[in-house]
């Protein structure tokens, strides 16, 4: 699973919370369940709450990157979770 | 003229305001929580004995100034109907504050509303040497300022690591304040270092697959002030996991600043006149 290929990729970190997850969002949007997102955001607020919304609604994120530039790249699966 | 017992009524909850024969009733108020109709005998009596305001107090509070000393005795039977209460003010525990908890907060840890409920009927308007604030706080991000009152207390969650549910995809690692989680992808391993965790809960929270359970629990500060001094509330217990074992701890905390504070002296700084590790010693034979 780690080493799956994303489909798609969206990046968080020029923009604010509650635009992060909308972000997000609108680009799982355009998934089918299954596939993979790559996200790239922000340490600090984003990667403690953007994670936590996914799971929230049914997203599994499968693997996170120390991007050790103040950044964290996450994959998430598609409605990995329901 | 019968003279007028300003610090018996004070103590039921009548604040004598700068103007003569003026009152500003402090209600009973826990966990920062009012019933609708409760709002609404509030408005009225606000409307017919006050001036038609409320003052909200710091401490989640509700305030009906302008009562007058003729009217007090109609008031208490006007807020009786809908179940009101005055509070407290002076040398006793005051009222019980909390945030929203776990019952509606997605960052809370505990609930707060019972707990608030329940320090309510065992401690509330207990008389001590002086003023004592209990508040409580669902989690780490503290909206409820637990160290600022004479005891805080703070949800925290004891995290668990079940090795078989992980994917160690590294998100725990990453949201970890205290960073005392690593790890290693590659070779699937974790290490987590538990004497450096802060119970915050964020991994648990955040975890994917429920590798990380845990178990909720209390985080107590003791001594906090905000007052004339400000000083920190200083956490001196492990975390505790039972609603048993925390009311030890408060009655034992009480009874030591019933025993050793002097009248008029904050908790905080009775313990440092007679020794943090007097309380320590006192707390440490209850749990």
């Amino acid at each position: 699973m780690a080493d799956k290929k994303a489909d798609a990729f969206v990046d968080i970190s020029d923009v604010v919370c509650p635009i992060t997850f909308v972000k997000v969002k609108v680009a799982i949007e355009e998934l089918e369940d299954g596939q993979l997102i790559e996200v790239k955001m922000n340490e600090g607020e984003p990667i403690q709450n953007v994670p936590r919304s996914l799971k929230d609604e049914g997203h599994k994120v499968t693997r996170v990157i120390n991007n050790n530039d103040g950044t964290f790249t996450i994959y998430v699966e598609k409605g990995g979770l329901v | 003229m019968t003279s007028v017992d300003y610090k018996e009524l004070k103590k039921g909850g009548f604040m004598r305001q700068v103007q003569p024969d003026h009152f500003s009733m402090r209600l009973r108020i826990v966990g920062g929580q009012i019933k609708s109709e409760q709002l609404r005998a509030v408005y009225e009596i606000s409307q017919k004995y006050g001036q038609g305001y409320v003052h909200m107090t710091s401490r989640q509070g509700i305030e009906i100034p302008f009562i007058k000393l003729k009217d007090i005795e109609e008031v208490k039977k006007e807020m009786a109907k809908s179940g009101l209460q005055t509070g407290a003010c002076g040398a006793r525990v005051r009222t019980i504050t909390a945030c929203q908890g776990n019952t509606i907060c997605p960052s809370g840890l505990i609930e707060t509303t019972s707990l608030a409920q329940e320090l309510d009927e065992k401690y509330f308007a207990r008389d001590l040497p002086h003023k004592f604030k209990i508040g409580i706080t669902g989690c780490r991000n503290n909206c409820l300022k637990a160290e600022e009152n004479d005891l805080g207390i703070k949800g925290g969650l004891k995290p668990k690591w079940n090795e078989t549910e992980c994917i160690f995809c590294g998100l725990c690692e990453a949201v970890c304040p205290t960073k005392v989680i690593s790890i290693n992808q590659d070779e699937q391993k974790l290490e987590y270092e538990e004497s450096g965790c802060n119970f915050c809960g964020r991994c648990v929270k955040s975890c994917p697959t429920d590798a990380w359970e845990g178990q909720s629990g209390f985080i107590v500060s003791f001594g906090g002030l905000f007052g004339n001094k400000i000083s920190v509330g200083k956490q001196m217990l492990p975390i505790i996991f039972s609603n048993e074992v925390l009311h030890k701890v408060i009655e034992a905390t009480l009874t030591f600043f019933d025993k050793h504070g002097k009248p008029g002296e904050r908790f905080g700084n009775t313990l440092d006149r007679v020794g943090w590790d007097l309380l320590e010693k006192d707390l440490k034979e209850v749990l």
